[in-house]
């Protein structure tokens, strides 16, 4: 079924607590995942370079 | 509160209604049991090519291939949530649902779709990426846009990208595709028909009330019944292949011919199957059966290779 996503405040209308705890959590999947891709690129190239990471004409 | 700030909230700037998706709905927008499949074949694929891969370009590769599988089912949902909504299998979907937004579960396939095939291309090999980019764009677009709802053969051309997953794997590790790969391909596109078309049988009536042209629906159930055992007896012979050309042992052959054997008496019972029998206990047993049947098929080859 279709969440809560507003709700009545006395600011007016607002996001729901459920929507701004789904968006939270949704932040963070982003972050860890960027943060894995990061990681994934790091090690793929020490794997792809090896030794020769460092010895690489600029 | 202005109305244009509240109607912006409310619809986004998209016009579209914003939802309150949660992680999980977008994991399963991913199609986890699907990919857990796709996943697997793949790996073997992988293995059981005659060239070794690193570990870690290993995991890439099948992260890549997982999530372009993800990002081809999260497509598929956005495309067919139209026909989701009517099938009670299929209504608790995220999108049909309304938990996530289409829009939303468009751009989240597209983004990943590039993305996966992106980073399959650059850190693995571009082959290993141009198949997964055809795999995505076969099954979003040859399948779920045009086939599902044109032609009952819908799964039997369809079922040609939930079987490239393997190839792509023997594609990562050699940088080709050989006749080896393809007969893996083979392999998986001859389960796919009997496999959906099993649980077609006893879900007819959702197909039909969504307007899906699915074989029981178009062709009726006798003739869904004998296709079945007709695709179930190629697929037994298909799957001692790899014994027959050097592939596997033949440990693998007699494994294979067994778990085949049983496919086919499953089928069998599915062609004789009671019109009055409304559950259709076999088509159940057999659909069943097929998750075993190709999980445990590729395990024996995996094993098989492991110990060569």
């Amino acid at each position: 079924m279709s969440r809560e996503v507003f709700a009545m405040t006395n600011d007016g209308l607002r996001p729901s607590e459920e929507y701004r705890r789904h968006q939270r959590s949704r932040s963070i999947a982003i972050a860890l995942v960027l943060a894995g891709l990061v990681a994934l690129f790091y090690f793929v190239t020490i794997v792809k370079l090896g030794p020769g990471i460092i010895d690489r004409p600029l | 509160m202005a109305y244009i700030e509240r109607r912006q909230i409310e619809t986004g700037h998209h016009g579209e209604p914003v939802r309150a998706g949660a992680v999980g709905d977008y994991f399963a927008l991913l199609k986890p049991r699907v990919m857990s499949l796709v996943v697997f074949t793949a790996f073997v694929g992988m293995v059981v090519a005659p060239v070794g891969i690193h570990p870690v370009i290993g995991l890439t590769a099948l992260l890549c291939i997982s999530v372009g599988a993800g990002a081809a089912g999260a497509l598929n949902m956005w495309y067919d949530a139209d026909i989701d909504r009517i099938m009670q299998r299929t209504r608790m979907r995220p999108v049909p649902a309304g938990r996530i937004a289409a829009g939303e579960a468009l751009a989240f396939g597209a983004i990943l779709s590039v993305g996966s095939v992106a980073i399959l291309g650059l850190l693995v090999n571009w082959v290993a990426g141009a198949l997964l980019a055809f795999t995505i764009f076969f099954y979003v677009v040859v399948y779920t846009m045009w086939l599902k709802r044109l032609t009952p053969q819908n799964i039997v051309i369809g079922g040609a990208a939930g079987s490239l997953p393997p190839v792509i794997g023997w594609a990562s590790a050699t940088g080709t595709v050989s006749f080896e790969s393809l007969i893996l391909f083979l392999i998986i596109f001859l389960w796919t028909p009997p496999h959906f078309w099993a649980l077609s049988l006893y879900k007819a009536g959702d197909y039909a009330k969504a307007g899906v042209p699915m074989l029981p629906v178009v062709a009726g159930l006798a003739a869904t019944r004998r296709q079945i055992l007709i695709y179930a007896l190629v697929l037994a012979v298909a799957s001692v292949l790899p014994a027959l050309i050097g592939m596997a042992t033949p440990i693998y052959g007699i494994a294979a011919a067994l778990l085949g054997a049983i496919f086919v008496a499953l089928a069998w019972r599915v062609y004789r199957m009671d019109e009055a029998d409304k559950f259709m206990r076999p088509a159940r047993q057999l659909f069943a059966y097929s998750l075993l049947y190709l999980l445990l098929l590729f395990l024996v080859l995996l094993v098989d290779r492991g110990t060569q």
